[in-house]
């Protein structure tokens, strides 16, 4: 073999590099292996292009031909034909822009617009320390994007540029205190849910403070009885704030308000509407949910009897009727059974359904989430002598809850989805009440697609937001070596 | 905490429910506000505007009853109802009176325990079609798709009228007036049938009127009328008689622009009794002498109403037909003030 190494056509030197084939590289390849990689799949891919191709034809036009300043549906085809010739359609954002007050607010008093808004803004700021714990940058990316929205929003809502300018100074002061302390932005958690009742609902400030003081006393009940046994002071802990939320709150808020007035212009729920009532339901819903959906899933794991049935039947029981059967038993049923006059506002009691029903769903994520962990991770808690809340709290809960953080944020969406289901019960949804009331008024019949493509959009920026962030979520705890 | 408090509230109110029946006046007195159920928005007859401010013919029935019984006729707090839940909200007095284009039928009044106080409007179900369908009657629909509103009376109607007729149809299922203009105008149906005062709408919005006929037959009777709940008399004589009003308001020719005037005193001793100016009509059933006058101010008479939010200068364009007086060969006929 040796002597064909002389030979005159033996290569000494390396090909230089050549660009492959055309077919197997760049734009050709991938349509190769991902459109056209065999018989079938070509036959897919002409199917789908037809049908991209017929939508933008049917559609494409009706979009192209938007009008966007109008006073009416009539005009709108006016402005159409005008433009594009007789026969031509167009959609008609105009609409939205005419309405766009309500589609956002209700019928929220208008110079009180900021109140929602600046809730809203707070919600962000409430929630960063807890949700954007671990990374400054993304934490000041996002509240500075809330505080330039609120900048902005402000003085289009017609606030005094004093008033302005007061928020400025404390969108700047929390601004440096998520950079340099974010855990200090805690104590605006705690008190956040009454600030936001106050804001959305107005009255006297006494009211949310005393019911948020409730808690207080719980634990203040709590330290107090500590000493005589657990059972003790648990039902210490319960039984004190009930009492007070019963009794003791509504002679102090008596006194307190003729003695030192703090109230702000109330406003009703009837008032509320669109995507403040959606956004109300949707949030009061996914916090309430979460902890209840905690607790009945440990119940259900639970080895005492009673507690496990009780959290077995209200779990199964919940699960097992339609959300609107009980939004029907929110509004209507429970007239029969209140004595006339009986002021039990309706978004509380939507709100009350809503929690039970996500809290259900939760509890059997979490549920799911329990079960999977190994069982030596329990015995890993009990080997360390931990009892049952700190072995919960310390070992099993923060390794099942990652685990049912895609199932959570599911049923999340799936909660604020579901807000627009309070339509039926007479509350201005924004999907169908305000989209129909809007159509009522004779200027704007006949416009039929457009809110439903406005109001899907905002529904979208809200759940894609939470489902990436359940994303980032995941990463960020990730906590296995691949 | 919540359920505790929730289930606690249940109980005591199951020892207070049997006071619930009677008794609406002093409840909508002391709360110093009028719940009224209207439909979630039917143009003319019910809509809010951009501020949410209500108006609207069966809004106006609203407007009357709180300026009677309170004074003021924006003392209202409107409820919107649905077509399922209007009646479940008036008995559970969830509302105090429903004024929401309501056919007053046999069942409704008597088994559903509710008390129709009068009709507003005399309405019929018709149908519309497109020209291009060549049908000119509505004998001519057999075998024809139609667009239906479900839970209406209407959707009965049309059964009843097919049956009768020995024809067939196939209904197509829809929920909201919007929708079913929708379906209509893709073609997903040959006709669409729903109250005559609703099609004139209807069509009215659309982007060519001319080429949609509304056919002659009207196939049911729809008296479309307030109701409360059935129990309290006292209640029902207070917003059927502010019904009343308004209508005798037009036969007499008192207007909101010659109302002060004629509560002076007048010539009629009718509209004398009816503003009160004489006689004490008022407080027989708890108010003062000057209700009448009151729900006649909130937004004029009968006549005024109907020109305002549906009549002929408006875009729906509704003529009074069968709406008229009485005494020009209509079905508007109230029993006398005395």
């Amino acid at each position: 073999m040796a002597e064909h190494h002389t030979a005159a056509f033996v290569r000494t030197e390396i090909l230089p590099e050549q660009a492959p084939p055309v077919s197997e590289a760049g734009i050709i390849r991938w349509m190769r292996e991902n459109l056209f990689s065999g018989p079938l799949n070509t036959v897919l891919t002409f199917v789908g292009l037809f049908i991209i191709y017929f939508v933008l034809k049917e559609y494409s036009p009706w979009l192209r031909h938007s009008v966007w300043n109008a006073g009416s549906v009539g005009e709108c085809r006016d402005i159409v034909t005008a433009k594009y010739g007789e026969g031509a359609t167009g959609a008609c954002w105009a609409i939205i822009r005419d309405r766009w007050n309500m589609f956002m607010f209700g019928f929220y008093p208008r110079e009180l617009y900021w109140r929602p808004t600046l809730a809203l803004g707070l919600l962000i700021f409430a929630a960063a320390p807890v949700l954007f714990s671990e990374s400054r940058l993304i934490r000041m990316w996002v509240l500075g994007v809330v505080s330039v929205f609120l900048m902005v929003a402000f003085p289009g809502l017609d606030v005094p540029n004093g008033d302005t300018a007061l928020l400025a100074v404390v969108l700047v002061g929390m601004l440096a205190l998520a950079w340099m302390r974010p855990w200090s932005l805690l104590w605006l958690t705690a008190v956040y849910p009454g600030l936001a009742v106050w804001m959305l609902w107005g009255g006297s400030a006494w009211g949310p403070t005393l019911a948020m003081a409730g808690f207080v006393i719980g634990w203040l009940a709590w330290l107090a009885t500590r000493s005589f046994g657990t059972i003790l002071s648990v039902g210490a802990a319960v039984l004190a704030p009930v009492l007070w939320w019963l009794f003791g709150m509504a002679p102090v808020q008596a006194l307190l308000d003729a003695s030192l007035p703090a109230a702000i212009e109330g406003v009703r729920s009837e008032k509320f509407g669109g995507f403040v009532l959606a956004v109300t339901i949707g949030v009061a819903g996914i916090v309430l949910s979460l902890p209840m959906g905690v607790v009945l899933a440990l119940a259900r794991r639970s080895d005492m009897f009673l507690i496990k049935g009780l959290a077995v039947g209200f779990i199964e029981f919940i699960r097992g009727v339609p959300l609107i059967s009980l939004l029907f038993v929110a509004s209507l049923l429970l007239n029969y059974f209140l004595p006339p006059g009986t002021n039990f506002d309706i978004i509380l009691r939507v709100i009350i359904m809503v929690t039970m029903f996500a809290a259900a769903y939760i509890a059997e994520v979490v549920r799911g989430g329990l079960a999977a962990l190994p069982r030596g991770q329990y015995e890993a808690a009990d080997s360390l002598g931990l009892d049952y809340w700190k072995a919960q709290r310390l070992i099993i809960l923060p390794q099942a809850l990652k685990i049912s953080i895609p199932g959570i944020v599911s049923t999340f969406i799936g909660l604020f989805k579901d807000t627009t289901l309070v339509v039926f019960v007479g509350l201005l949804d924004p999907l169908k009440g305000i989209t129909d009331s809007v159509r009522a008024s004779f200027e704007w019949k006949g416009a039929y697609w457009e809110p439903y493509i406005f109001v899907g959009c905002i529904f979208f920026i809200f759940n894609f937001s939470m489902s990436r962030y359940s994303m980032y979520l995941e990463r960020r705890l990730q906590r296995d070596h691949e | 905490m919540k359920k505790s408090l929730f289930f606690g509230t249940l109980t005591a109110a199951g020892m207070v429910a049997g006071f619930a029946a009677a008794g609406t006046l002093e409840d909508v007195v002391a709360r110093g506000e009028l719940n009224c159920g209207v439909n979630t928005g039917l143009v003319g007859f019910a809509a809010p505007d951009a501020n949410g401010n209500w108006s609207g013919f069966d809004v106006a029935i609203c407007k009357a009853v709180a300026a009677a019984v309170l004074g003021d006729p924006n003392k209202v707090k409107y409820v919107p109802t649905s077509g399922q839940t209007r009646f479940t909200a008036l008995a559970s007095s969830e509302i105090d009176v429903l004024a929401r284009n309501s056919t007053w039928t046999f069942t409704r009044d008597v088994d559903l325990k509710l008390d129709f106080v009068g009709v507003n409007y005399y309405d019929g179900q018709g149908f519309m079609v497109p020209k291009a369908l060549g049908v000119s009657s509505a004998k001519e629909l057999d075998g024809a798709t139609i667009c239906i509103q479900t839970g209406t009376t209407t959707e009965l109607n049309l059964a009843d009228f097919f049956k009768a007729n020995n024809m067939t149809y196939s209904p197509i299922a829809i929920d909201s007036n919007a929708e079913g203009e929708q379906q209509y105008l893709a073609g997903a149906c040959d006709a669409y049938t729903t109250d005559a005062s609703g099609l004139a709408a209807t069509r009215a919005a659309f982007a060519t009127p001319s080429d949609h006929i509304i056919l002659p037959e009207i196939i049911s009777k729809e008296p479309l009328g307030p109701l409360v709940r059935h129990g309290d008399n006292q209640w029902g004589d207070i917003v059927r008689w502010t019904l009343n009003a308004l209508i005798a308001a037009e036969e007499y020719g008192i207007t909101s622009a010659n109302l002060e005037e004629l509560s002076k005193g007048s010539s009629n001793p009718e509209i004398d009794r009816l503003l009160g100016t004489s006689g004490d009509l008022g407080p027989m059933f708890g108010l003062d002498n000057l209700w009448a006058k009151r729900a006649i101010a909130a937004s004029g008479n009968y006549g005024e109403i109907f020109a305002a939010t549906i009549g002929e200068s408006t875009p729906i364009g509704l003529a009074r037909g069968l709406n008229a007086q009485w005494t020009q060969g209509g079905l508007l006929y109230t029993p006398p003030f005395r």
